[in-house]
C-alpha cells in the first residue's frame, strides 16, 4: 500500500477541499513556496487568488480571514510557529469566535487555523516551542490534534467543511509519522470523536497528538504487566466524554499525557472531569510539562520540560498498583 | 448623492436617537452605557449616503450613527440597546456590537482598530467573487496608533482592496488629546502606505459626503482604498460613565467652542422649514414608537443565553456537572 506522511496527508486534504469547493483559500506567510510543505503544489494549481501570500502582519492576516468568511470564503490560515497564536489571541478568541454569538446568529465565520508544527521542534528554543492547545480549548475555540496521518486528513477535512472557527494542531513529534494507507480510504474524521488506538482492561492513557504514540510505546512495554488502553481524543474541544467514560467504565484507572503546561491544561480537565463524573477506583494521575514551562534551549533542558516516556511509564505503574 | 433633505433626516435621527438613549441609560432600561455619537453625526450621515445598500461597513464602539446610517431599523436598534429579544442581534450584542449584517452592516467592534482587518478581508472576499461592492471601516483617532491597523492599511494597498478607511479624528482618545498620543499626522500613515488620503470638514454631512464619493467612486472601480480624516467634535461624553464621573479633560470654553458648529444646524440650514418640521416630526413619532417597543419587548430567554454561540449548533458542558 502506498505511504502516507503526516505532512503530505495535510497537503492532501486542503487540496481535495479546494478542489472540492472554490470558496476555500489558503492564507498565510510563504504559502505561495510551501515553506512548511503543507502547501505545496497549491499555487501552480489554484493560483494567487485562492493561495495567498501574507506580509507578516498575523494579526492583520488573521482578522482578515474573518472577514472573509463572514462574506462567503472558507479560509484555511497557516501560522509557522506556534507562538504566532499569543500575538493574535485577540483577534481568534475575541473577534472570530465571538462574531456569531454576539451578532445573534447573523453571521457565520468558517475559518480554519492551521499549525503545521506545533510544540517543541528540539531547538527552538522559548518563542519557537509552544503548544498552546489548552488555550483555545479554553476559550471554547474547536481544538483538534491529530496524532496520524490518517486522521489529521480526516480532522483537516472536517474543520474546513465546519461552520465555526477550528483551529487544527499538527504536532512537529507526529509530523514524521508515516502510515500504509489505501487513498481510496481517506475520509473525513468527525470533530469531537474520539478514538481508542489500543484496547486495554488495567488503565486508560488519554494522550494527546504526538504523545499517542508515545502511549502506545509505553503500552508495548508493559504488556503482560499492566494493560493499558490508550485513547486518543484527537479533539480537546468538544472533547468526547462519553468516549473517555466508556474507556474507564471498562479500566476504572486514569493517566493523562498532555504537552501543555501544568496549571490550567487540559489533562487537568480530564482529571476533573473523570473524578466528578466517571468511574475511577484510584486517584488518577498525570504527566504535563511543568508550571509555566519556557522551553530552555540547550537538547537536554528542552527535553527535560517536555513529558517523557519515563514519566509516563512510572504514572501507569503508579496508577495500576494502587487499590 | 443624496438630497439635502435626507442628510438631515439621517443627522437629525441620530441627533435625536442618541439623546433617546441616553434618557433610557438614566432609567436604567439600557444597561451598561452608550458612547454617545452626538456632534459626530456628519461623518456617518455623508459616509453612508455613498454607499449603496450591498456595500460594506464596519464600525466602532461609538456606532449608533454609523448603524442607523447605512440603514437598519431605529426600532430594532434601541431594542438591542435595551437588551431585548427583538434587538437587531437577538440581544446578543447591545450598544458595541449591534450589527445588521442584511443592511451590510458587520457590526460595532468593542476593540479600537480591530474591524479594519475584517473590513480588507470582507472586501477581499467580495472581489474575488466578482462582486463590485465597496467596504467601508470607520474609526477615531485613537486608533491611528494600533497596530493591526497600521497592518491592514498595508494590506489593503498591497492588493488594493476596495476599501475606505474614515477616521473620526473627535480630537480625544477617551481623555486623551490627539497631539499627547498620535506622532506624526494621521493622513501621513496613510500617504506612507501609499494610500489617497483627504481631511474633511466633519462637521459638515455635504462636504464629507462629497469627499466619500470620490473615494467610493475610486475605489468601486479597481483603484485601490482611499483614507478620509473627517474633523469632528464629540459634544457629549466618551461614555455615559462620564456623566456621574465627570472627569475633567476638557474646559467649559473648549467645550462651548467645539459645539458652536452643529452638524444638525448646518445641515438643516440647507432645507426648507416645512419640510424640517415634518421630519422631525416623523422622527419623534418613530423614536416613541421605537421606545415603547423596546419596553414593551420580551427580554431573552435565559435558557438560550448561549444560543448562536457555535453556527454548528454545537453546545458546550453547562457549568455544573
Amino acid at each position: 500500500m502506498p505511504i502516507l506522511s503526516y505532512q503530505k496527508a495535510l497537503n492532501r486534504a486542503l487540496a481535495a477541499e479546494m478542489e472540492r469547493d472554490p470558496a476555500v483559500c489558503v492564507l498565510g506567510e510563504d504559502v505561495g513556496i510551501a515553506v512548511s510543505n503543507v502547501t505545496s503544489g497549491l499555487l501552480k494549481r489554484f493560483g494567487p487568488e485562492r493561495v495567498v501570500d501574507m506580509p507578516i502582519s498575523e494579526q492583520a492576516f488573521t482578522s482578515f480571514a474573518t472577514g472573509a468568511a463572514v462574506s462567503g470564503s472558507r479560509p484555511v490560515v497557516e501560522f509557522q510557529i506556534p507562538s504566532l497564536l499569543f500575538l493574535v489571541f485577540e483577534q481568534i478568541a475575541n473577534q472570530a469566535h465571538k462574531f456569531s454569538l454576539m451578532t445573534g446568529g447573523q453571521v457565520t465565520v468558517p475559518v480554519t487555523y492551521l499549525l503545521p508544527s506545533s510544540g517543541s521542534r528540539v531547538g527552538w528554543a522559548g518563542q519557537h516551542s509552544d503548544h498552546p492547545y489548552s488555550l483555545f480549548a479554553h476559550v471554547g475555540v474547536k481544538t483538534v490534534v491529530p496524532a496520524t496521518p490518517v486522521d489529521a486528513y480526516g480532522l483537516l477535512v472536517s474543520a474546513i467543511r465546519d461552520d465555526d472557527p477550528v483551529i487544527v494542531f499538527g504536532p512537529a513529534g507526529a509530523m514524521t509519522r508515516r502510515e500504509d494507507v489505501d487513498f481510496t480510504t481517506l475520509a473525513p474524521v468527525p470533530l469531537g470523536v474520539g478514538r481508542v488506538h489500543r484496547p486495554g482492561t488495567d488503565v486508560t492513557v488519554v494522550a494527546v497528538g504526538h504523545l499517542v504514540h508515545d502511549a502506545l510505546a509505553v503500552a508495548d512495554e508493559l504488556e503482560g504487566t499492566v494493560s493499558v488502553e490508550v485513547f486518543d481524543p484527537r479533539t480537546l474541544y468538544p472533547f468526547d466524554w462519553a468516549g473517555l467514560d466508556a474507556s474507564l467504565r471498562r479500566t476504572g484507572r486514569l493517566v493523562v499525557v498532555d504537552d501543555s503546561n501544568r496549571t490550567c491544561g487540559i489533562g487537568g480537565e480530564v482529571l476533573a472531569t473523570a473524578a466528578e463524573q466517571m468511574r475511577l477506583i484510584t486517584p488518577p494521575k498525570r504527566v504535563t510539562r511543568p508550571d509555566g514551562a519556557v522551553l530552555p534551549f540547550a537538547r537536554e533542558l528542552d527535553l527535560a520540560v517536555q513529558p517523557t516516556r519515563g514519566q509516563l511509564r512510572t504514572a501507569i505503574e503508579t496508577v495500576a498498583k494502587s487499590q | 448623492m443624496a438630497e439635502p433633505a435626507d442628510l438631515y433626516r439621517t443627522v437629525r435621527l441620530i441627533r435625536r436617537f442618541e439623546q433617546r438613549a441616553i434618557e433610557m441609560v438614566r432609567s436604567g432600561v439600557i444597561a451598561g452605557g452608550i458612547h454617545p455619537y452626538i456632534g459626530e453625526e456628519a461623518v456617518a450621515a455623508g459616509v453612508c449616503a455613498a454607499l449603496r445598500p450591498d456595500d460594506v461597513i464596519t464600525s466602532t464602539h461609538r456606532g449608533h450613527g454609523h448603524v442607523l446610517a447605512k440603514g437598519a431599523d431605529p426600532v430594532r436598534m434601541l431594542a438591542e440597546l435595551a437588551g431585548r429579544a427583538t434587538g437587531l442581534n437577538s440581544g446578543r450584542g447591545g450598544s458595541m456590537h449591534a450589527a445588521d449584517v442584511s443592511a451590510g452592516i458587520y457590526g460595532a467592534n468593542a476593540i479600537v482598530g480591530a474591524a479594519a482587518a475584517i473590513a480588507a478581508g470582507a472586501a477581499w472576499s467580495g472581489r474575488r467573487t466578482g462582486l463590485d461592492r465597496v467596504v467601508v471601516t470607520f474609526f477615531g483617532d485613537g486608533a491611528v496608533n494600533q497596530g493591526v491597523l497600521l497592518e491592514t492599511f498595508n494590506l489593503a494597498s498591497l492588493r488594493r482592496l476596495p476599501v475606505i478607511f474614515v477616521c473620526e479624528n473627535n480630537g480625544f482618545a477617551t481623555s486623551m488629546r490627539t497631539a499627547d498620543t498620535t506622532a506624526g499626522t494621521i493622513t501621513g500613515r496613510a500617504g506612507a502606505f501609499g494610500i489617497p488620503a483627504l481631511t474633511v470638514d466633519g462637521m459638515d454631512p455635504e462636504a464629507v459626503q462629497q469627499a466619500a464619493s470620490g473615494a467610493v467612486t475610486r475605489a468601486r472601480a479597481g483603484d485601490g482604498p482611499a483614507f478620509l480624516e473627517c474633523l469632528t467634535y464629540r459634544f457629549d461624553a466618551h461614555h455615559t460613565w462620564e456623566h456621574s464621573v465627570r472627569p475633567r479633560y476638557r474646559t467649559d470654553e473648549e467645550v462651548t467652542a467645539g459645539k458652536s458648529r452643529d452638524p444638525v444646524a448646518i445641515q438643516a440650514a440647507r432645507v426648507p422649514e416645512a419640510v424640517r418640521s415634518r421630519i422631525d416630526e416623523e422622527i419623534e413619532e418613530l423614536l416613541d414608537r421605537a421606545q415603547r417597543f423596546a419596553e414593551a419587548s420580551p427580554e431573552p430567554e435565559v435558557s438560550g443565553a448561549l444560543d448562536y454561540l457555535y453556527a454548528s449548533g454545537l453546545r458546550g458542558r453547562e457549568g455544573i456537572a
